[in-house]
């Protein structure tokens, strides 16, 4: 079987400009931020990106990669309102496909289930409709007559998820009270890049954890990174917390500055500049 | 027994503390939803005083009792399945609202170009097309109670189109109680809470509200719920930076 494991350089130099990304996790819970960091240092732009939105989207905005933004909300959570994606949206200068949380997740679904829709009982009679102007209605066959929107598949040439254990092969472990949607991103995806906190041995995996906490499969999955503290600075339980103070830290200082002080460099040079401004 | 708080006048938070609360009542074996501090202190008063039955989480993926025993599991992928299966109740906050309960928290402005961005369309749609949703304004004004929201996110009576799941039960404020229970499904104002005149609500609406002849005030807490609130819920008394005065 082959060995997957990467560096997340390896990971993002597989991306195109242009490409459909989706990235997992929610709000700022979970994003695997090491990779969105590698990916601001690559030449790749021009994404279509399907994320429920955080500062991975906050950031690849403000540094002018998305083309278009699929989402139902960015948020930092604990700061309502992310500041560079609110900066885009103000400024025009993304392009955005929302619609709702449901929505969203019923897209995956189909995508995962190689449907090209799914019917949802969500987007009726609100504006949701009037901005996407694309979306079709269908009509149950059956007595009931009822309309649905027909979600269409949000198919994904890569997804990029964080979670906390993997093997070298591509299971993914998450530890953590919530595994959000990063199943479905990978299964979504023609490609699909795992960072984790920790790669341990396949029989590692359910000696102190159950099965259940394996969500991501082998089969849907290209690569795996070890990236410890990759999800900072969102949070990554049981591993680690939210880390508010970074985080408030960057929806506050103007994006060229925190740019340079914390991107400018690799991973270990932005993890030493975060741990020497703590 | 009584404590030398409970003999304190009541504060204009804690009328809509109990006016949320309310929200939940006789509401069953459902998920009671709360957004924003003062829905969720009542939907925990609810819970330990008139609804029992109802179900709480911590705010992320777990159910739990009032002592903090945790009963259930809902990850996000669950409680949107929840949503479209009905068996809960949603007290969502509103940017905008218009005299039918169309509702927005999606931005400011033109959608295509806003003038400013706010979270997003979020799970209204879903919500309102699926399960109960009542709304939380903690600041009654013109600019939240307007002709014509910019963005419908949350479904208004004169969208709904006979949706048969639609119900928005009731918009609590820091000024009083509003429901929809008029022939054409158009925002009525229910009650106002003590110190509230009815002109007051009227001059902070941005549409013609349907007032009733005689409009009640929101009801008095009992002793009990007011140690509840003050004492086990709310202790340091969080809720004043919610609604003041």
């Amino acid at each position: 079987m082959a060995d997957k494991t990467m560096t997340a350089e390896e990971a993002v130099s597989r991306l195109e400009s242009g490409m459909t990304l989706g990235i997992g996790g929610w709000g700022a819970r979970r994003k695997p931020m090491a990779l969105v960091r590698a990916l601001l240092r690559s030449p790749v732009t021009d994404l279509t990106v399907v994320s429920y939105g955080g500062p991975d989207v906050g950031m690849l905005a403000a540094a002018g990669r998305i083309r278009r933004l699929v989402a139902a909300f960015v948020t930092l959570d604990s700061i309502p309102l992310e500041p560079h994606y609110r900066a885009a949206r103000e400024s025009g200068s993304l392009e955005l496909t929302e619609i709702d949380e449901a929505m969203f997740l019923w897209g995956l679904r189909a995508a995962a289930h190689r449907l090209p829709f799914l019917p949802v009982r969500a987007g009726l009679g609100s504006d949701v409709m009037r901005i996407n102007p694309g979306l079709r209605t269908v009509t149950s066959p059956y007595d009931d007559g009822e309309t649905f929107v027909a979600m269409p598949a949000l198919r994904l040439d890569a997804a990029l998820v964080h979670v906390n254990r993997a093997d070298r092969l591509g299971n993914g472990q998450y530890l953590g009270p919530d595994p959000y949607f990063d199943d479905l991103f990978c299964a979504a995806a023609d490609a699909a890049y795992v960072s984790c906190e920790r790669i341990v041995d396949t029989a590692e995996l359910t000696k102190e954890a159950p099965p259940q906490s394996l969500l991501i499969t082998r089969q849907v999955v290209t690569g795996v990174v070890e990236a410890p503290g990759g999800a900072h600075f969102t949070s990554c339980a049981p591993d680690y917390g939210r880390d508010e103070a970074f985080q408030k830290r960057y929806a506050s200082t103007p994006w060229p500055e925190f740019a340079a002080r914390y991107l400018a460099g690799d991973e270990r040079a932005y993890r030493a500049a975060a741990e020497e401004d703590a | 027994m009584s404590t030398p708080a409970e003999h304190d006048a009541t504060t204009r938070a804690e009328y809509c503390v109990i006016a949320c609360a309310e929200t939940w009542r006789d509401a069953g074996e459902i998920l009671a939803s709360p957004m924003g501090l003062i829905p969720s202190v009542g939907a925990r008063l609810a819970r330990l005083t008139f609804s029992p039955d109802l179900l709480l989480t911590d705010g992320e993926a777990l159910i739990v009792r009032p002592d903090g025993t945790v009963e259930g599991w809902l990850p996000y992928r669950a409680h949107l399945e929840l949503v479209t299966g009905g068996r809960r109740h949603v007290m969502m906050g509103a940017s905008q609202i218009d005299r039918f309960g169309n509702q927005n928290i999606s931005c400011v402005g033109d959608w295509a170009r806003p003038i400013r961005q706010l979270l997003g369309v979020r799970g209204a749609p879903v919500n309102t097309l699926n399960n109960p949703t009542s709304y939380w304004i903690p600041r009654h004004s013109r600019r939240v109670f307007v002709e014509k929201v910019d963005l419908v996110c949350g479904v208004g009576y004169d969208r709904a189109a006979g949706a048969r799941h639609h119900r928005l039960a009731r918009v609590v404020t820091d000024l009083g109680v509003l429901d929809f229970a008029t022939p054409d499904h158009a925002m009525r104002l229910v009650s106002v809470h003590p110190g509230v005149s009815v002109e007051q609500v009227r001059e902070a609406t941005g549409f013609e509200l349907v007032v009733p002849d005689r409009v009640p005030y929101t009801r008095e807490p009992t002793a009990a719920e007011l140690r509840l609130i003050r004492e086990v819920i709310d202790p340091d008394g969080i809720r004043a930076r919610e609604v003041a005065g």
